[in-house]
């Protein structure tokens, strides 16, 4: 199990490979749907320091307000392909370190995290109560209003968020590798040698 | 001969259902991911995900918290005898929704798609989506399902017959349709998952049927021999894949296979693939007497 501290330098994440098991801390920020496209299309000054050697989350967390605080009831990832459009640009643009997210990214976000010095990190799907719990508290909460709680940006602190590397800065992708044995064996289930 | 309902009553029996859906995972799943768990070896991704998996839907239980924070498509069936007005079902609902929303249990999650703006409550067109039948016997019940987006985003349908999988027109052709689309979900349905299968209907019923069998516990089996067969293979055979939990490699794809058919028109033969992610979201509520059992 390796410990990441948010924020995080290029030659941290240049050690990471493929397989790696890790549990971060720190400073980082949710972003999904709306927010690539607002990243991309608006280019929010005010956002930079909050991305810059930092994580994106690929998460719409459900969430509760106690007087004046908010905090993270549920919170697991959401499918990061969807964003495969944007995130390389992403990563280039705001100097982002990697993404928190699910199911991995294509070959544009590989590319990127190989060219920037940025990784993929996947969080398990549906683990929604167990990783709302390593949140320790939500700093602050942009566009709340325009995109809803799940599309809003949260600023987060966490401490020991776990994390499998499945994407690296090296090329790597676990993704890849797992798509291509299984559909060799799909190959000879759905056309049987006779 | 229509039973009486209480509003109120049914308002909170309603909320505990969307309580039990969202927090509490049914047994018959939460055994077949300890069986998972077992299968694979000491020190690998997968293993870990098992275990982890199975540690938060015991925080979810103990904490009345969400297992997935995707608390998804709301989908209720809905047996009522004779004589019961279903616009008032339908309302009551939809309060015990707008509660459970407003408690964390369901996140807001429904989203116009012409003004993209979120109702903030989960109440929309077809939110929660409502399916009545009329049933012969005097008692209420309601089956409710929690689906998620990532999983719904890879179900499908296909078209028989397909000549790059060179599926006929016939249960051999529907078992590559099958393995096809798990194959081509990977992870990103939330693996491993439970496949509903619809054979035959039109477009819409096609998938109707596939996503009814989800409602089937893991353990059940086919009364039909044939697609009793051809789930014990796929369920095997889908397992060969390699694809494992989150799609990390392992030797559980999928919890289950479920089959069900619907009559066709002599010219169309689909196959839909309702894929459901392992936090199978499903919980009933039947009242019958005053009597009230969760299931």
């Amino acid at each position: 199990m390796i410990n990441l501290q948010l924020p995080i330098q290029e030659d941290a994440i240049r050690e990471l490979k493929v397989g790696d098991e890790v549990l971060i801390s720190g400073t980082m920020i949710t972003a999904r749907d709306a927010a690539h496209k607002y990243l991309i299309e608006e280019k929010p000054d005010f956002i930079r320091p909050f991305l810059e050697n930092s994580l994106i989350y690929h998460c719409g967390p459900v969430v509760k307000k106690t007087d004046d605080e908010w905090s993270f009831v549920a919170a697991g990832p959401t499918t990061s392909i969807r964003e495969e459009p944007y995130e390389g640009k992403v990563i280039d643009d705001y100097k982002v370190r990697g993404v928190i997210g699910k199911g991995g990214m294509g070959d544009k976000t590989l590319a990127a995290l190989h060219d920037h010095g940025a990784v993929y990190l996947h969080a398990i799907g549906g683990l929604a109560s167990y990783l709302a719990k390593t949140v320790k508290s939500v700093q602050d909460v942009f566009m709340l209003e325009e995109f809803g709680v799940p599309e809003a940006m949260w600023v987060i602190e966490v401490e020991e968020f776990p994390a499998v590397v499945t994407m690296d800065s090296h090329n790597f992708s676990l993704h890849n590798r797992i798509k291509d044995h299984s559909a060799s064996v799909a190959q000879k289930l759905i056309h049987p040698v006779s | 001969m229509a039973v009486e309902v209480n509003e109120q009553a049914l308002e909170d029996q309603l909320y505990q259902l969307i309580v039990n859906a969202s927090t509490d995972l049914p047994p018959d799943v939460v055994s077949a991911l300890e069986s998972a768990r077992r299968r694979e070896p000491e020190g690998t991704p997968a293993k870990n995900v098992f275990g982890m998996l199975l540690q938060n839907v015991d925080l979810a239980r103990k904490e009345h918290t969400p297992i997935c924070q995707d608390t998804g498509t709301n989908i209720y069936y809905v047996d009522y005898p004779s004589g019961t007005s279903t616009r008032q079902l339908q309302r009551i609902i939809e309060k015990a929704t707008e509660r459970a929303t407003a408690n964390s249990i369901l996140r807001p999650n429904s989203v116009d798609p012409v003004t993209g703006k979120n109702t903030g409550n989960n109440i929309g067109a077809d939110h929660p989506y409502t399916h009545f039948e009329e049933s012969e016997n005097d008692e209420l019940v309601f089956h409710l399902m929690l689906k998620g987006g990532g999983c719904e985003n890879v179900s499908t349908q296909y078209k028989l017959p397909d000549s790059s999988l060179e599926a006929g027109r016939d249960l051999n052709g529907v078992y590559k349709t099958v393995v096809d689309a798990v194959q081509k979900a990977q992870g990103l349905g939330c693996a491993p998952g439970v496949i509903g299968v619809g054979i035959g209907g039109d477009r819409a019923t096609s998938h109707l049927t596939a996503k009814k069998q989800l409602f089937r516990k893991i353990e059940d089996k086919n009364s039909n021999p044939e697609l009793a067969n051809m789930e014990t293979r796929l369920y095997k055979d889908l397992n060969s894949l390699g694809i494992g939990p989150m799609g990390f490699g392992g030797k559980t794809t999928v919890l289950g296979v479920k089959i069900g058919a619907a009559n066709r028109v002599p010219a169309s033969y689909f196959v839909s693939i309702a894929y459901m992610c392992w936090a199978d979201r499903r919980h009933s509520l039947t009242v019958k007497n005053g009597e009230v059992i969760y299931d």
